[in-house]
């Protein structure tokens, strides 16, 4: 196999997985979704570091997805223990029902 | 048209799908798994662009562990299929179309700003060679090892609040 493909080609996609997950974030209503939409952003993010890093021949960019991958998961753990406990005392995790705080 | 372009294509167009099924699934359980195929999909991607590490990485870190996780969460709670409320009515729209405006803007700042000129080789066998990863080894652990370090206390910080946040207290209502 062999060919080119235009760096903008990466960063179109990247941009739009990031917007799809953006709408993700702004639509729907269960939690455990929003929170697989903000993982999309994440990834469409690390995409175009990696893209970057390989059009201008920087290990850098590689190095970030690491640490961007390491704080992915470290903020699943804690939201779903979260989720997790929302649920116990509420039993529903429809972020549109965590309006406890409303006047 | 050359055969990376048509694979690229391919597999843009199955990580976009299953992004859109994200969105619109019903259920949960469809939405994680159309995330696993998003995630593999990009495996895939960093495979091209010869960062074969980050590939596995993102195969066992990202499709295994933390999807494992949502999927676990997912049956802890039964919250497979629970009825929606009511949605406010103008939001949806009002969503699409801040989320049109926000790709039109990204966009433009990249295609403004990048040189269109560059273009991304087949990455030859040096790039996907053990070498290439000794080499982000060497990185990681002489330039970052600071951040490297702070990040396992990151990690050990989550656990423990993971386990705090979750856990029943003895003797409390909760």
């Amino acid at each position: 196999m062999e060919g080119t493909i235009p760096l903008t080609y990466f960063i179109a996609v990247s941009a739009i997985l990031f917007t799809m997950g953006a709408l993700g974030v702004l639509i729907r209503r269960n939690a455990l979704i929003v929170f697989m939409s903000i993982e999309l952003m994440l990834n469409a993010a690390n995409l175009a570091f990696v893209a970057f890093a390989r059009a201008y021949d920087v290990l850098s960019g590689q190095i970030f997805v690491f640490f961007v991958m390491t704080v992915a998961a470290a903020e699943v753990a804690v939201g779903l223990a979260l989720i997790v406990a929302i649920f116990r005392s509420k039993h529903s995790i429809d972020v549109d029902q965590m309006s406890s705080l409303k006047g | 048209m050359n055969s990376m372009l048509i694979l690229f294509i391919v597999l843009a167009a199955a990580a976009v799908l299953s992004a859109l099924g994200l969105l619109l699934s019903r259920s949960a359980i469809y939405a994680a798994l159309f995330l696993v195929l998003n995630f593999a999909c990009v495996a895939i991607f960093y495979l091209i662009l010869g960062a074969p590490f980050i590939a596995l990485t993102q195969i066992t870190v990202y499709a295994g562990a933390i999807m494992v996780l949502f999927l676990f969460v997912i049956m802890l709670l039964g919250a497979e299929k629970l009825p929606g409320t009511k949605a406010i009515p103008w939001q949806c729209p009002l969503a699409i179309g801040l989320s049109a405006v926000l790709l039109v803007e990204a966009g433009f700042l990249f295609f403004q700003r990048l040189q269109s000129s560059v273009n991304l080789s087949q990455p030859d066998i040096q790039v996907n060679s053990m070498e290439s990863i000794r080499t982000l080894a060497v990185m990681l652990f002489n330039e970052y090892l600071l951040p490297f370090e702070i990040t396992s206390i990151l990690l050990l910080v989550a656990m423990v609040g993971a386990i705090v946040l979750t856990k029943q207290e003895k003797g409390a209502a909760g």
